[in-house]
């Protein structure tokens, strides 16, 4: 495959997992990911220490599916909605790396907007048993580690 | 009409008798928050500053906060860790300007005025002028001038800091009860696994409360219920200070496996269970059968244990209204390798976008804008009774109560 052709099937996934969160579609968001897998969110500093705890850690898709589970539930916290933006992938060293800039507006319940994170998207992505290009591993690496009150829908 | 106790017989700023009532002016009032940055913060408690590892070697500093008020630790040429306003003497500006690093000594960047790393003025840049233009007066003494000095004090891995010096020894101030919780949990040393900051839309106090209500847990965190990590009918209880500095509650073992005690409350979900279950592995690695352990220290310092998920939190009020909670996620530096991977999965119940706790950072703004226009109603606070005092049952308000009794001991309230 060329890297052009790599680039467009990677835009693709990267805007599909974008529109599924942003569409409330989440019961779609962990079947981009392999069975095994890792997704975290943590910040630039803690990517740049070494610190391997994340806000969010899970190592299955299984685990991913909880989330969803727990978020749709369980959990309490106000109606909110994430509009992605998510820039152009550019192709990592090594065979199926790659790094995606993002930016995510939230938007509460009573209209408030606001910049609610931006970082890069770590991704190693695979072609999976069924021909689809899936993430094996999603480091989300949050530029700011503070985050305003809480962290309910994936980012 | 019911509206609630009214405050509206006493005068503003008064409070009622008893620990059982709490006025909604106290999350509100501008003219308290600066009243608690001189009698709490900078008052005759113990502020917790970051870890004694956080400055492992001489030179290495961490900047920090005790309130409002910026503070420099730093680890000096003797070993010993010190602390002090983070305020050059001179014009006032920040004399570090980093979260950490290692030094040969401080210079303010302003005008280059130096200090030694017990924050001790050593010398100002152009002291005697230019080609003897210029300059400070001869009458000018560095020894006069110098940022506050902070009392310190290392308890097992933590810094805290206290700006009184007649502030009592701290394991007084905590009580050797709770002092021996918290030596449970930092008996070795501890490695930072993470650091995150929760910005929460609610007055610190809101917060403080919630960690030491005992009676919300299980019943605002589904999660807890549901998966039986905490529940009322599982044993346990709740230790608080005489003095209401501290408190450290405990969730003994699991409840009984026919537990109906939650039926009927929104937090009990039977239809859900999780995929993935290895999030609730766990290893009951202090060997004594409590599962979840939550100490705090007034004002502002927590010290949690959900299964093998233990962190630091630090409140930091940033307004009236506002308040960063910063989180250090903690492990031990001998954590065998399956033992750190189930602190990394139990890591999802807390933090930010914790199962548990973000829930926690979400209430405090519930109660914030409930009582926008309450200022002289009264909260009721009288699960458990109407004293501050240790119990064995966590459908308490103790540890509640007893934040009040420290809080309204400094504020002379």
């Amino acid at each position: 495959m060329t890297d052009a052709e790599t680039l467009f099937r990677l835009s693709g996934l990267n805007a599909a997992y974008a529109a599924a969160i942003d569409a409330d579609r989440l019961e779609d968001w962990p079947n981009f990911f392999t069975e095994k897998c890792l997704y975290k969110v943590t910040s630039a500093d803690n990517h740049a220490k070494g610190y391997a705890a994340g806000i969010i850690y899970a190592d299955t898709k299984a685990m991913l599916r909880d989330r969803v589970q727990s978020l749709r539930v369980a959990n309490i916290y106000e109606r909110q909605r994430y509009r992605h933006i998510v820039g152009i992938p550019v192709l990592g060293p090594e065979p199926g790396t790659s790094e995606t800039s993002f930016v995510v507006v939230r938007t509460m319940r009573d209209g408030k907007m606001e910049l609610f994170a931006a970082g890069v998207y770590l991704d190693r992505t695979v072609t999976d048993t069924d021909g689809t290009l899936r993430f094996q591993e999603r480091i989300v690496v949050c530029d700011s580690g503070r985050f305003d009150t809480l962290v309910a829908i994936p980012l | 009409m019911i509206t609630g106790e009214t405050n509206a017989d006493l005068p503003r700023g008064s409070w009622p008798a008893g620990l059982t009532r709490v006025p909604y002016w106290v999350y509100q009032d501008p003219d308290v928050a600066r009243a608690e940055q001189t009698k709490v913060f900078e008052g005759p408690t113990w502020n917790y500053l970051c870890l004694d590892i956080d400055v492992p070697n001489t030179g290495d500093y961490r900047t920090t906060v005790m309130g409002a008020m910026p503070v420099v630790v730093a680890r000096a040429e003797d070993g010993e860790v010190v602390a002090f306003e983070n305020r050059c003497v001179h014009r006032g500006a920040l004399i570090c300007l980093d979260d950490g690093g290692n030094v040969k000594d401080f210079h303010c960047v302003y005008h280059a005025w130096r200090y030694d790393l017990r924050g001790n003025l050593k010398s100002v840049a152009f002291r005697h002028g230019v080609n003897g233009k210029g300059g400070m007066d001869d009458t000018f003494r560095l020894e006069d001038h110098r940022p506050r000095a902070i009392r310190v004090t290392v308890l097992h891995g933590l810094v805290f800091g206290t700006l009184d010096p007649d502030a009592p020894d701290i394991e007084s101030y905590i009580g050797s009860e709770i002092t021996a919780r918290l030596r449970r949990v930092m008996h070795k040393e501890v490695e930072v696994i993470g650091r995150f900051t929760q910005a929460l839309p609610n007055n610190w106090k809101l917060y403080m409360e919630n960690v030491r209500d005992t009676y919300h847990a299980s019943l605002l965190h589904l999660f807890f219920a549901t998966f039986r990590i905490t529940r009322l009918s599982a044993g346990g209880g709740v230790l608080v200070g005489e003095n209401g500095v501290a408190h450290a509650s405990a969730t003994m073992g699991a409840p009984p496996a026919a537990d109906n005690a939650y039926a009927g409350i929104r937090s009990e979900n039977d239809g859900f269970r999780l995929d993935d279950p290895s999030l609730l592995d766990s290893r009951d690695e202090f060997n004594d059968g409590i599962q979840l352990q939550i100490l705090s220290v007034f004002p502002g310092f927590v010290l949690q244990q959900i299964h093998n998920a233990i962190a630091v939190r630090q409140v930091v009020p940033t307004g009236t209204d506002t308040m960063d909670l910063h989180w250090t996620y903690l492990g031990y530096a001998d954590d065998p390798p399956e033992l750190r991977a189930m602190r990394l999965k139990q890591a999802n119940l807390v933090g930010p976008a914790g199962f548990v706790s973000m829930e926690d950072g979400a209430v405090g703004g519930f109660v914030q804008r409930g009582v926008a226009t309450a200022e002289d109603v009264l909260s009721v606070v009288e699960m458990g009774g109407a004293t501050a005092d240790t119990a064995d049952t966590r459908a308490t308000e103790a540890s509640v109560r007893g934040f009040w009794k420290a809080y309204r001991g400094v504020m002379g309230l």
